[in-house]
């Protein structure tokens, strides 16, 4: 037992798993991979080897990496093993012991503040370029093979940002919200922000929009650089702490799971728990918001359609129904249901740029079942997995069947909102 | 081993033969709780690459320790000697269906809830539905003989397989039964390898027989103040002239688990003990099959039942006993999981010694099962950390064996020996009975590389939970 890693690694929640193997047919890079190692059951199992010093830290290294932390085993577990925190200390003990990642260390330095996303924008604008796009694959700036982001390039939409700042404090209405835009999300799909506040709006809800919000900081959490992560989530409670609103929504799965696991990432800190719990009872998804309306769903949309839930909305969010009960109450709308449809897409934050072979092979066993049902529409819940989706429809050859759009759009459209 | 390792490579698909920590490590448990260390790994995707394995296994003499998805609960699997883990979890897709012959035929590795999707998809049944079925694979499934709660009415595993293709210890090839229902040419040697847990042969490929699938199902729970009644009530409905496709149990402690964690409307934790009953059939016959079993049981004190008004409810009803297994490791982190059979008019005498055992031990001994077989699994929970816990469990499992076989049940209805009731086989069996079988094992794997260390004891074995250092 090595008395470092017994302090580092979560080794008592390793032995709430019981071995039964429920987990593997739910896990993405089990079905994908067919190793154990490459399964919660062997993930849960070599950590605690670890810390038992049957196995060493590199041992893990492999199958950590490759782990997508979209936590579905953790939803079906009967023992309730908490993979989740399992699998935050082994990445953070991991990378505590090699470099920084170049990857990690680009991703968090754009992310990091807020005027850094404006660059950020212009970034990513650049990689519509052929000059950024020759620059990054000449100098391997990413450590990551050419065709990950050929691919990630076609399928980029076009950057398209002009800020809206919705805030009229002075409107009284039944119910207030605090909107979190999310870097990502604002970078690639500002629109689909803009739309959700107007449906909000549209439906007697008065949106304020948080000036000082920053990025929720979950790929800093996920790369295990856990100071970073508290950072951001100590400045964005302090931003929208600001406000009396009632909810604070998001459009964004992953963004929303980081928000609400704030209380968790501050447990320890006696200065920030107590706010951060209270600010966790705040955070809502926005399907949880239109299950609770009474959505003016006028125009018919009729489309055979199924829904790719973001897996962290689901897993970590916990929810599950509402965006279906929404899906099902539009008009013409034939909604189908896609099998393995809760298991991951294989996008996962930067997965599929870092894990590129295992990401693609997890997106063509999804894209199987896609092309069994034949939907017109894919209807998604999170920007990383619609690019993902966007990939696996282009993969394909079918985008002149199938399009791909975020919950939002479709519901702003069912209820005529533009 | 790095000789044979090298071999193995050749031999293998790139990326199916491993010696990595990482995947050692992973393949050195099972469901149950043990641990051992294997040497390589190899994961065959054809009867050939078996051939292989086990000829270079005698070569450099190193033991063989065939395994599915690991769900075994009694140590099947694991590698107690070392030496090669022959994994086939990844050869899942062979599988030829006999639409006309209602037969399949599966690789090893299938998991049986594809079988069980893959059927019903021809509107057929494969009836063998182990708890485990989303995970497990055939080959486990045979080499276990696996039950499960519609085995009341339809059979163990053993009674759906026609034939076999097996990979012998010296490597041959040899094929038992076929295609038919009826066969009786030579000895039934399928019948011999389903249940001998990888000691005497590799299952390469297997002939699964399927029937028609039962139109409709209907389901009640019934409620009773005292576990004896309820032990009862099975043979009462048992005689009433229907055969229900399945009767479960489950003791107050597991409902109660269950119940904490997952209300489920209708289902209180008042009762003693609980019985779940599933009729199988036309719709029409279940109405009136459902009649004669209130009838029968409302004659019993203290019974409540509830019959569920429409599939939805019925799927609430039994969700309670899906989750028992996984829900009662709330009381402890470690599951000592027992597997007795017992004949069905010993079930009230057989609660009645469980709660002697519980009383007198006094650990978390909690009971539930297939009550329509007799095949029912007291659980001690506690906790592998604390040792004079686990002291007493070594003590309460003994007791717990004792009193199945002095009723005339058994060690193990569907879980097999393995490694962890091996100690107890003198208990059931004679000098003579076990020399016979030692004779089987002798004869067909004379050099003991197949699954080394299982079922027969060693030499004054006796049960051991906590290793006195
Ligand atoms: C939650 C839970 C519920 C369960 N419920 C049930 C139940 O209701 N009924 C029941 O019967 N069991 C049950 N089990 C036990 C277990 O699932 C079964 O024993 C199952 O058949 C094991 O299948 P497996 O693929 O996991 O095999 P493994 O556990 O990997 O192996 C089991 C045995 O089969 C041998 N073996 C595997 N493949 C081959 C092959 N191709 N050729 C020769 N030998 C082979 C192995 O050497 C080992 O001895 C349960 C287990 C769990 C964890
Ligand atoms: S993590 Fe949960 S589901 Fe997976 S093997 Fe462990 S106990 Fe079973
Ligand atoms: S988080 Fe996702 S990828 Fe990782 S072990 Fe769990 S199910 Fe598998």
């Amino acid at each position: 037992m090595t008395s470092e890693l017994i302090k580092k690694l979560d080794y008592d929640a390793t032995f709430d798993c019981v071995q039964c193997g429920f987990c593997l047919p739910s896990c993405p890079t089990y079905l994908t991979m067919k190793e154990e190692k490459h399964s919660p059951r062997g993930r849960i199992n070599l950590v605690k080897y670890a810390v038992e010093g049957k196995a060493k830290l590199k041992d893990l290294e492999e199958a950590i990496d490759l782990c997508l932390g979209c936590r579905q085993c953790e939803t079906v577990c009967p023992t309730n093993v908490q993979y989740g925190d399992i699998y935050e200390t082994a990445v953070s003990v991991l990378r505590e012991n090699r470099n920084k990642k170049l990857d990690s260390k680009i991703m968090s330095l754009f992310l990091e503040r807020n005027y850094m996303l404006t660059l950020m924008y212009k970034g990513l604008k650049l990689y519509h370029t052929p000059f950024m796009y020759k620059a990054i694959t000449n100098t391997k700036m990413l450590d990551i093979l050419p065709d990950r982001l050929g691919n990630m390039a076609k399928i980029l939409p076009p950057v398209k940002k002009q800020k809206n700042h919705v805030n009229k404090p002075f409107r009284t209405k039944k119910t207030t919200i605090g909107f979190f835009r999310g870097c990502m999300m604002d970078a690639f799909f500002s629109n689909i922000n803009d739309l959700a506040i107007k449906i909000l709006e549209a439906h007697d809800i008065q949106v304020v929009e948080i000036s000082q919000q920053t990025c929720c900081g979950a790929l800093q959490h996920h790369a295990g650089e856990m100071d970073k992560a508290k950072t951001l989530a100590k400045m964005n409670i302090e931003a929208l702490e600001k406000y009396d609103v009632d909810y604070y929504v998001n459009a964004i799965g992953g963004c929303g799971a980081s928000l609400i696991e704030y209380d968790h990432l501050l447990r320890h800190d006696d200065k920030w728990n107590k706010r951060a719990e209270q600010f966790v009872e705040k955070v809502k998804d926005i399907s949880v918001i239109f299950d609770q309306l009474d959505l003016n769903l006028t125009n018919e949309i009729n489309k055979k359609a199924i829904y790719q839930p973001s897996c962290h909305l689901q897993n970590v969010q916990q929810v599950f129904k509402e965006p279906e009960n929404v899906i099902r109450q539009i008009k013409g709308l034939e909604y189908k249901i896609l099998p393995e449809k809760d298991i991951c897409c294989g996008s996962a934050g930067i997965y599929n740029i870092v894990n590129y072979e295992a990401s693609m092979d997890i997106l063509n066993r999804k894209m199987t079942h896609v092309k069994k049902v034949e939907p017109q529409l894919i209807i998604t819940s999170n920007p990383g997995c619609h690019l993902q989706m966007l990939l696996g429809v282009k993969n394909e050859n079918l985008e002149h069947t199938i399009e791909v759009k975020h919950i939002v759009e479709v519901v702003a459209e069912a209820c005529g909102v533009e | 081993m790095e000789e044979l390792f090298v071999a193995l490579q050749d031999a293998l698909k790139k990326g199916h033969v491993s010696k990595e920590v990482a995947d050692l490590s992973s393949y050195s448990y099972d469901a149950s709780f043990g641990e051992y260390m294997p040497d390589i790994i190899c994961q065959p995707m054809s009867t050939d690459e078996v051939v292989k394995i086990v000829k270079l296994s005698n070569q450099f003499d190193v033991p063989i320790y065939p395994r599915g998805s690991g769900t075994s609960l009694s140590g099947g699997p694991l590698p107690v000697n070392g030496g090669i883990v022959l994994d086939f979890s990844r050869w899942d897709n062979d599988i030829t269906v006999y639409e006309d012959d209602l037969m399949m035929d599966v690789s090893p590795g299938v998991i049986t809830a594809k079988i069980h999707e893959i059927a019903e998809s021809y509107g057929l049944m494969y009836p063998p539905d182990p708890s485990s079925s989303s995970i497990s694979t055939i080959g486990g499934n045979l080499a276990e003989n696996a039950g499960g709660p519609r085995c009341l009415k339809y059979g163990v595993t053993k009674d759906y397989v026609v034939g076999l293709e097996i990979v012998t210890a010296n490597g041959d090839v040899i094929r038992s039964g076929g295609r038919t229902v009826k066969n009786v040419t030579g000895y039934d040697m399928t019948k011999l390898m389903i249940g001998s847990e990888g000691t005497l042969g590799i299952i390469t490929k297997a002939t699964l027989q399927l029937i028609p699938k039962p139109i409709d199902t209907k389901t009640a729970m019934l409620q009773f103040d005292d576990f004896v009644t309820s032990g009862r009530a099975v043979s009462k409905i048992l005689r009433s002239g229907i055969l229900p496709s399945k009767i479960e149990i489950m003791d107050k402690y597991c409902v109660d688990a269950v119940l904490s964690t997952h209300p489920i409307e209708h289902v209180t934790n008042d009762a003693e003990s609980v019985l779940l009953v599933e009729l199988d059939g036309h719709p029409l016959a279940l109405e009136a099959e459902m009649k004669v079993i209130e009838e029968t049981c409302q004659a019993l004190p203290g019974c409540k039942v509830i019959v569920a008004r429409d599939k939805h409810q019925a799927s609430e009803l039994w969700e309670v006993r899906k989750l028992v297994s996984p829900a009662i490791v709330k009381f402890g982190p470690t599951k000592i999981s027992e597997d007795t059979s017992v004949p069905v008019s010993q079930i009230p005498e057989f609660f009645k010694s469980i709660e002697r055992i519980r009383q007198e031990f006094d650990l978390n001994l909690v009971v539930f099962g297939h009550a329509g077989d007799g095949n029912l699994h007291p659980n001690i929970i506690t906790d592998k950390r604390k040792p004079e816990e686990l002291k007493k469990a070594e003590q309460a499992v003994a007791e717990i064996f004792k009193a199945s076989l002095k009723l005339g049940g058994t060690l193990s209805g569907e879980h097999g020996i393995g490694l962890f009731k091996k100690p107890f086989m003198y208990n059931e069996f004679d000098e003579a009975g076990m020399a016979f079988m030692k004779g089987v094992k002798k004869a067909l794997d004379p050099n003991n590389r197949l699954n080394p260390g299982k079922i027969f004891p060693d030499e004054n074995e006796r049960f051991v939970l906590v290793h006195d250092e």
